[in-house]
C-alpha cells in the first residue's frame, strides 16, 4: 500500500509472531465457556435416550428431584415452548447451523441413542450429574435402522446442491476403464469420527427479561445467534453470543448441538443463570461425528501411467433429522488429468443424530480412498508413485476445465521428496528391515479447496498510535487474532504491538465462522479493505493539516480528533442482506472462473512389528502449497496438527457403534484412541509461500489440509513395508496379521 | 455419581473395623480405578477407606532372596525400585506399560491387582452386564467383543482383566497377603482371581472387608530373564489386546524352566501351563515356541470380533521367547 505517512518498517507479516491470546491461557486468565461465575449461577445435566428410535412413555423425576440442590428436572411435560428449528435454505445460510431437526424437550420422540430427553438443574454440578442419573424413563422402542454395514445395499443416490456437489462426469468413464490397459478397482472404507476438542463443550446462559447473553463453545456466532433468537422468539439484536476463547473445535462447535439450545432453555425455565458444561461422553452423544463410508475408487490408465479413466463412489450415512452429506468424492474432480471421470455420492438412512463436519470434511476420507487407490496402480504399473502423479498433474481442473488460480502440488513434491530423501527408498514391498521391523515409505497428496466468506471489521487509529480491529472472529485456538493483528500492523505501517484484535462476540461486527478454513482470508480481506480506507482518511487528514511523512499516530493527534474509523460490511438488517447478497454473487463468479486450493505433499516413513502387526510411524515431511503464509509459527501448528489427527484416522481412531443398538460404546478418551505423544514422531514441515494471486495477501486457509492424504500416506507406506495393502481404516495391528 | 462418605485411615486396623462394619465399604487406593466406577454409577460404595496413609508402602528384601511390596506402594515407586528392576524386570516392564505416568504416580500395587474389567458394556450402566448387575445378562455377548477374552470365558461372561502388573505377578508366582478382622492369610496370586462361571460379579476369592497389604515375590533364578511384551492400538495408554509376561532359564540350547503368562485374553492373569510344560526339556528353537503357544490356545474360544487375538497372542508369545533366548545366546558368548 502506497501512503504519504511513514512505513519504515520491518513486515511483520510471516514472521513466526506468538499469539497474543498465549498468556492469558498458559496463566489462566483466559475464561472459557464454563468458567463464567455468575451470581445465582445453577448446574445442568444431561440425560440422554438410551433407544435409538421410540417414544418416551414415562419420565419418573420424583427421585431426582428430591435430592438436595435440585432446582428443576426440565422434560418434554414442563419445558417451556421452543420453535422448531428452520428448514436448511441456501438463501439463509444461517438455517445450515441447527445440528438436527429435533425440537428437544418439545417433543417425546427419540431419534437417536443419545438424543436428551431432560434436563436437572442443580445448584452444584455434582448434585445435577447424580440427579440426572435418578432420573427413570421408559420408552416404546420402534424399529431403528442402525447397522451401517447392513444397511449399504439399501444406499440412495444423493441430489447435490450449487455449494455441495454430490457427483460429477466427464467423458464416459466407465467405458474408458473396461478399455484400459492397466486397472485398478478397490474398496475402501472408513469408520465414524469424532473432532475430541480438549475442551468439551460448555454453555453459560442468562437472560435478563428478554435478553439473553450466552457464553458458548462456539466456531460459529453469528449463525447461534440467528438460530437462538429464531428457536426462544426474541429478536436477534436481544441475544448476545460471546466467545473469546473456544479450547479447539475440528467442526464440532461449528453448529448448534443440543446442549446450547437446551442451557438457554433451562435458564429460561428456572429464571437463573445456567450453565451446562458436558461430559465426554455427552460430547459422543449429542454432537454429531464424521459419517462412515465406503467408498469404491476405480482407475484406468495406460501402460505410460496416464490416467484414462477415474471412478470415485462413495456411500456415507445421513439421518432423517437433519445433517448434511459428507462430499466424500470431490477429491477426484481436481487431482488427476484422467480423460474419462465420474463422480458420485449415495447414502443409506440410519437412526443417527445427523452427521456434522469434521476437519476437512469429504476431503480427508475421500483423498484416503483415492490417493492409495494411485499408490495402487503405482505399484501396479512399476511406476514410482510421484513420477505417475506427476505424469497426470493437470493443467486445468480436471473435470470442468477452469483455471487454477494456482497449483504448485509439482513444486511441494520435489521440496518434500528433498527434504525426506525420497530417493533413496527401495520400491519393492518388504524389502527393508531393521531389527524386528519391516520399514517403508509412502507418499501423498494432500488438497483442500478453497471458498470464502464475507466478514465485517471495523479499524480505529487513535491518536495514542494504537489501533483496535473489531470483528466478531473465533479465536478457537489458532492464532486468528494474532494473525489479523499481523495483517493490519503491515496493511496500516505501525508495530504489531500496537494493534489490539477485539474478537469473540456476537456485538461486534460481524465476522466469518470459523469453519472450512476460511476465517483467515476471509477476515484478512475485510481488515485489508478497512486499513485502505483508512490509510486514505489518513492521507486526506495529512495533506489538511500538512502532516505528511508524519506517524499515524501524530498525524491523527495533530488533526485533534481521538480517532479515526473504518468499517467494512454493515450489521443493520439491509447491510447484512446486501452482504449476503454480495457474497452469493462473487462466490458464484469466483467458481465460474477458478478452482482454488491449498494442496502439499505428505512424505512418511512407518515402521512395522513383523510378529505382531504393531505399526509405529517414524519420520514425516509434509510440503505444502498454502499460498502466501501468514504467521510461520501459527501455520507450522496447523498443518501439523492436521498430520496428527490424520495419523490417528490412519491408525487408531474409530467410535465402536454396536450394531444392535446403534450406541457408541467407547465414549471417552480411553475407549476411543486419539495419538498420543508416543505416536507421533517429529513432523518436518515446509511450504512454498508462494502467494495465490486471487487472495487476500495470497493467504489460502490452512486449517485442513494437512489431515488431507494423511491416512493413504500410512496406508501407502504399511504396503511399501509389508506389501500389505489395507483399505479399511483405522489399520490396527489385528488388521496386519 | 452418588454421594459417598470419604475416611482416612491410618492404622490397618481402624481401616479393618470400618470397612467390616459398613456393609456398604471399599477400599481406596490410587482411586483411579475405584473414583471411575463411581462416577460412572457401576460402583455405588456409601463409604471409601482410604488405605493410601497406612504404613503399606515399604519394598523390601526377604531372607531367601525374595521381595516384599506393600500394598500402599505405587506403581511408578514399584517400577523404579533397583530391586524390582534388577531381580525382576518382567514386573517392572509390565508395570511401565500400563496406563499413563500420571496414572502410575497414583495407582497401587493394591488396587492395580483389584482393578476391575474395561468390558464397555460394563461401564454402561444403560446396558446389560451380569458382572454389575447379576442375572441382567450380557450386552457384549452379540455386540463389540473386540477386547474380550478367547481362554478361560463363561457363556455369563467375556471379559478380560486388564491389569499389566496381574500378568507378570502370575508369572513370577507371586504370593498376596490378605488382612482382616478375622486374622492373616495368604492367597497365591494364581489363585487369587475366580473364573467367570455363572458369576461374573464375584472376582476373587477375597471377601469384601478383606484388605491387600501386601505381595510377596518368590526369588526366582529364571526372572532375571525376563520380560514383558504388550501389543496394544496405540503406543502408549492403551491396555493390552495381547501381553506376554515370559522368563526363560536355558542350559546350553535346553529350556531348563520357563514361565508364561499371558494378559488380555481371560478374565483372570492366564498363567500358561501347557506352554510351559511342553517348553521345559524342550530345545529353545522356533518351533517349540510355536509348538507351546499353539497348545495354550487350541482351547481359545474367540467372540465375533476378536478371533484376531489367538493369532496375535500365539505370535507374541514365539517372539516373546524368542527373544529371551536370543538375548540369553547372546549373553553366553559374550
Ligand atoms: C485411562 C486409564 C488407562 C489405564 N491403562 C492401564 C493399562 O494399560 N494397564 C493396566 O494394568 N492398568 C491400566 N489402568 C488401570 C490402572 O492400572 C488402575 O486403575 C490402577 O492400578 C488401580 O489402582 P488404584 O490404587 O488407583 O485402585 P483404586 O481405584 O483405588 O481401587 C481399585 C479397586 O481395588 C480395591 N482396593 C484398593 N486397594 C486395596 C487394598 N489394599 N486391598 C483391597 N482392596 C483394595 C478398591 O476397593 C477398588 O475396588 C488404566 C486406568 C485408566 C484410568
Ligand atoms: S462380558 Fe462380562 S463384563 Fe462384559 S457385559 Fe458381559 S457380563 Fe458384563
Amino acid at each position: 500500500m502506497t501512503s504519504t505517512h511513514n512505513t519504515t518498517r520491518e513486515p511483520v507479516v510471516g514472521a513466526p509472531v506468538d499469539r497474543v491470546d498465549g498468556p492469558a491461557k498458559t496463566t489462566g486468565a483466559a475464561r472459557f465457556a464454563a468458567e463464567h461465575d455468575l451470581a445465582g449461577l445453577t448446574h445442568a445435566a444431561l440425560v440422554t435416550a438410551t433407544v435409538s428410535r421410540g417414544r418416551i412413555t414415562g419420565i419418573d423425576t420424583s427421585a431426582a428431584e428430591a435430592l438436595p440442590g435440585v432446582v428443576a428436572v426440565l422434560t418434554h411435560h414442563n419445558a417451556p415452548k421452543l420453535n422448531p428449528p428452520k428448514r436448511v435454505s441456501p438463501v439463509n445460510m444461517s438455517t445450515m447451523v441447527s445440528g438436527t431437526q429435533v425440537n428437544y424437550l418439545n417433543t417425546d420422540e427419540v431419534h437417536w441413542d443419545g438424543q436428551p430427553v431432560a434436563v436437572v438443574v442443580a445448584e452444584h454440578s455434582h448434585a445435577a450429574r447424580e440427579a440426572a442419573a435418578l432420573v427413570e424413563v421408559t420408552y416404546e422402542r420402534l424399529p431403528a435402522t442402525v447397522d451401517f454395514a447392513a444397511e449399504l445395499p439399501n444406499a440412495v443416490l444423493d441430489k447435490g446442491n450449487m455449494l455441495m456437489p454430490t457427483g460429477a462426469k466427464k467423458g464416459d468413464a466407465d467405458a474408458a476403464l473396461a478399455a484400459a490397459p492397466v486397472v485398478v478397482d478397490s474398496e475402501y472404507s472408513t469408520p465414524q469420527h469424532h473432532h475430541n476438542a480438549i475442551e468439551p463443550h460448555a454453555t453459560t446462559a442468562v437472560w435478563h427479561g428478554d435478553e439473553l447473553a450466552v457464553h458458548d463453545a462456539t466456531q460459529n456466532m453469528a449463525w447461534l445467534r440467528a438460530h437462538l433468537a429464531l428457536r426462544f422468539g426474541v429478536p436477534e439484536a436481544k441475544v448476545r453470543v460471546l466467545a473469546p476463547f473456544v479450547g479447539g473445535g475440528f467442526g464440532g462447535k461449528g453448529f448448534a448441538w443440543p446442549g446450547v439450545i437446551l442451557a438457554v432453555l433451562a435458564a429460561r425455565a428456572t429464571g437463573r443463570p445456567v450453565r451446562l458444561s458436558l461430559t465426554r461422553e455427552d460430547v459422543y452423544r449429542t454432537v454429531g461425528a464424521r459419517t462412515p463410508s465406503t467408498q469404491r475408487v476405480a482407475l484406468g490408465a495406460g501402460r505410460d501411467g496416464k490416467l484414462t479413466a477415474l471412478v470415485h463412489t462413495a456411500v456415507t450415512r445421513k439421518s432423517p433429522v437433519g445433517g448434511q452429506p459428507e462430499p466424500a468424492v470431490t477429491p477426484a474432480n481436481h487431482l488427476y488429468g484422467a480423460a474419462n471421470i465420474r463422480t458420485g455420492q449415495s447414502s443409506v438412512t440410519l437412526d443417527w443424530i445427523p452427521n456434522t463436519a469434521v476437519r476437512a470434511p469429504g476431503d480427508a476420507i475421500g483423498s484416503f480412498a483415492l490417493e492409495s487407490a494411485i499408490d495402487e496402480l503405482a505399484y501396479e504399473l512399476g511406476a514410482d508413485p510421484i513420477e505417475l502423479r506427476m505424469r497426470n498433474e493437470p493443467e486445468r481442473n480436471p473435470i470442468d476445465g477452469k483455471k487454477f488460480s494456482h497449483r504448485m502440488l509439482r513444486e511441494a513434491y520435489e521440496l518434500g521428496a528433498h527434504r525426506f530423501g525420497w530417493a533413496d527408498r527401495s520400491p519393492e514391498p518388504g524389502t527393508t528391515r531393521d531389527g524386528r521391523w519391516l520399514v517403508g515409505t509412502g507418499v501423498a497428496t494432500a488438497y483442500h479447496p478453497q471458498l470464502r466468506l464475507t466478514a465485517n471489521v471495523t479499524v480505529r487509529l487513535a491518536a495514542d498510535g494504537s489501533v483496535t480491529v473489531r470483528s466478531g472472529l473465533h479465536e478457537i485456538g489458532v492464532g486468528a487474532a494474532t494473525v489479523q493483528a499481523q495483517i493490519a500492523a503491515d496493511a496500516l505501517g505501525v508495530p504489531f504491538d500496537a494493534v489490539h484484535v477485539e474478537c469473540g462476540d456476537s456485538a461486534l461486527p460481524e465476522g466469518a465462522m470459523a469453519g472450512g478454513s476460511m476465517q483467515t482470508s476471509s477476515v484478512a480481506a475485510s481488515v485489508l479493505a478497512a486499513c485502505r480506507k483508512l490509510t486514505r482518511r489518513l492521507d486526506t487528514l495529512a495533506r489538511r493539516s500538512g502532516t505528511a511523512g508524519r506517524t499515524p499516530a501524530e498525524i491523527v493527534a495533530a488533526a485533534k480528533v481521538p480517532y479515526i474509523e473504518a468499517a467494512v460490511g454493515s450489521d443493520t438488517r439491509i447491510g447484512k442482506a446486501a452482504g449476503q447478497a454480495r457474497f452469493m454473487a462473487r462466490t458464484a463468479r469466483d467458481m465460474r472462473r477458478w478452482q482454488k486450493a491449498a494442496c502439499g505433499a505428505h512424505f512418511c516413513e512407518v515402521r512395522v512389528d513383523a510378529d505382531t502387526g504393531e505399526v509405529r510411524v517414524s519420520r514425516w515431511t509434509g510440503a505444502f502449497d498454502v499460498g502466501r503464509v501468514m504467521n510461520r509459527k501459527t501455520a507450522v501448528s496447523q498443518l501439523r496438527g492436521g498430520i496428527v489427527m490424520g495419523i490417528g484416522m490412519a491408525l487408531t481412531e474409530e467410535a465402536h457403534v454396536d450394531p444392535r443398538s446403534g450406541r457408541i460404546m467407547n465414549p471417552s478418551l480411553s475407549g476411543y484412541h486419539v495419538p498420543v505423544h508416543a505416536d507421533i514422531p517429529p513432523i518436518d514441515i515446509a511450504y512454498l509461500d508462494e502467494p495465490d494471486p486471487t487472495m487476500p495477501l495470497g493467504l489460502l486457509g490452512i486449517g485442513e489440509v494437512g489431515i488431507t492424504g494423511v491416512a493413504a500416506a500410512v496406508a501407502n507406506a504399511i504396503h511399501n513395508a509389508t506389501g500389505k495393502r489395507l483399505r479399511d481404516l483405522p489399520i490396527t495391528p489385528a488388521k496386519l496379521l | 455419581m452418588r454421594t459417598f462418605d470419604y475416611v482416612t485411615a491410618t492404622d490397618v486396623t481402624t481401616a479393618l473395623r470400618t470397612v467390616a462394619e459398613r456393609p456398604g465399604a471399599k477400599f481406596l487406593g490410587g482411586g483411579t480405578n475405584l473414583v471411575d466406577l463411581i462416577r460412572e454409577n457401576v460402583e455405588r460404595p456409601d463409604v471409601v477407606v482410604d488405605v493410601t496413609r497406612l504404613p503399606l508402602t515399604g519394598i523390601d528384601e526377604l531372607p531367601g532372596g525374595g521381595v516384599r511390596v506393600g500394598a500402599g506402594v505405587r506403581n511408578s515407586a514399584l517400577a523404579a525400585h533397583p530391586l524390582v528392576r534388577t531381580r525382576y524386570p518382567v514386573l517392572s516392564q509390565a508395570v511401565l506399560n500400563g496406563a499413563s505416568a500420571q496414572l502410575r504416580n497414583m495407582a497401587t500395587v493394591g488396587g492395580n491387582l483389584l482393578q476391575r474389567t474395561r468390558c464397555p458394556y460394563f461401564y454402561d450402566t444403560a446396558s446389560p452386564c451380569a458382572k454389575r448387575e447379576p442375572g441382567s445378562g450380557c450386552g457384549a455377548l452379540g455386540g463389540i467383543t473386540r477386547d474380550a477374552a478367547i481362554l478361560g470365558v463363561s457363556e455369563h461372561c467375556v471379559a478380560t482383566h486388564p491389569s499389566d502388573m496381574a500378568v507378570a505377578l502370575a508369572a513370577l508366582d507371586a504370593v498376596v497377603e490378605v488382612e482382616s478382622i478375622r486374622g492373616t492369610r495368604r492367597v497365591p496370586v494364581l489363585e487369587l482371581y475366580r473364573p467367570p462361571g455363572d458369576t461374573p460379579h464375584v472376582e476373587t476369592v477375597l471377601e469384601r472387608d478383606e484388605l491387600i497389604t501386601a505381595v510377596e515375590l518368590p526369588a526366582a533364578d529364571a526372572a532375571p530373564r525376563s520380560r514383558y511384551r504388550k501389543v496394544r492400538d496405540r503406543a502408549s495408554y492403551a491396555f493390552a489386546l495381547v501381553s506376554v509376561a515370559a522368563a526363560l532359564r536355558l542350559d546350553g540350547d535346553t529350556i531348563v524352566d520357563a514361565r508364561v503368562a499371558l494378559g488380555g485374553v481371560a478374565p483372570l492373569p492366564w498363567r500358561a501351563a501347557e506352554a510351559e510344560r511342553l517348553l521345559v526339556g524342550a530345545p529353545a528353537t522356533e518351533e517349540t515356541f510355536a509348538r507351546a503357544a499353539e497348545a495354550e490356545l487350541a482351547a481359545a474360544t474367540p467372540q465375533h470380533d476378536n478371533a484376531f487375538k489367538v493369532e496375535l497372542a500365539r505370535r507374541t508369545i514365539v517372539a516373546t521367547l524368542r527373544e529371551l533366548q536370543e538375548h540369553a545366546a547372546a549373553g553366553s558368548a559374550a
